[in-house]
């Protein structure tokens, strides 16, 4: 399946890009999808321990099973305020 | 009222849209873009938002607060884009029957924004560096902090 990820602040930064479309297998985990990242896009090894996913505007921890057509994004420890 | 916005923040709308005949007490929280922090300047901030996740994650908060705090109402409005010393960043407002539910809840919403809400801002200095704020690892979720622990590079909230 093919998984669409936007980046954010420092994660765009490393990444180079807004967005890129990953494919993973069915059942596929937020880990597996950070690692593929992480091939696709080695500068975000930098990141690597502080990167954060949310799936469909919820944060979403390394286990948590990708489905298609999910919002997907990544990004570094929040800072507003 | 629950937004984020790239237009200068309307202090006196966020105000009003939580005052009613049944509150004792409004309280207001401005966070402004600090200059100086320890020998550092800063000249702008810039910040950036998830949008769409940020508006949730505001109301997800906010009705947390409505759950903790018997509150009358509640308002946030976060401004992205550049941002000058001075300049205000973000509004929280807060309405209850008695002061001490507004004060507790408006530091509890400000407090959880900065962990939960993703919004991050880029530091540009005095001597020409430019860098993306890394939250206090106090700061980081789920940790308590103090108001003496809270403030970040060049913002005040």
């Amino acid at each position: 399946m093919n998984i669409t990820v936007q980046f954010f602040a420092a994660a765009r930064d490393a990444a180079g890009c807004s967005e890129i479309t990953i494919d993973l297998p069915e059942k596929a985990v937020v880990s597996d999808l950070k690692r593929r990242l992480e091939s696709r896009l080695p500068a975000l090894q930098t990141l690597s321990s502080r990167l954060l996913v949310a799936v469909n505007q919820e944060y979403a921890d390394d286990g948590a099973v990708l489905h298609p057509g999910d919002d997907v994004a990544c990004f570094p420890p929040v800072s507003g305020g | 009222m629950l937004s984020v916005t790239t237009e200068p923040i309307d202090v006196m709308a966020v105000t009003q849209a939580v005052r009613s005949r049944r509150a004792g007490a409004v309280v207001l929280f401005l966070g402004t873009v600090r200059e100086i922090t320890g020998s550092l300047r800063t000249t702008a901030l810039t910040y950036e938002a998830y949008e769409a996740m940020a508006v949730a994650s505001l109301k997800e908060i906010t009705r947390e607060a409505s759950d903790r705090w018997p509150l009358e109402a509640a308002a946030v409005v976060h401004r992205t884009g550049r941002l000058e010393p001075g300049d205000i960043a973000v509004a929280v407002a807060v309405s209850s029957a008695h002061r001490r539910e507004a004060f507790e809840a408006g530091q509890w919403i400000m407090d959880t924004i900065k962990q939960h809400t993703p919004i991050w801002k880029k530091e540009m200095r005095g001597d020409g560096s430019a860098e993306w704020v890394h939250p206090d690892p106090g700061e980081t979720a789920g940790a308590e902090t103090s108001p003496d622990t809270a403030a970040g590079q060049g913002a005040e909230s």
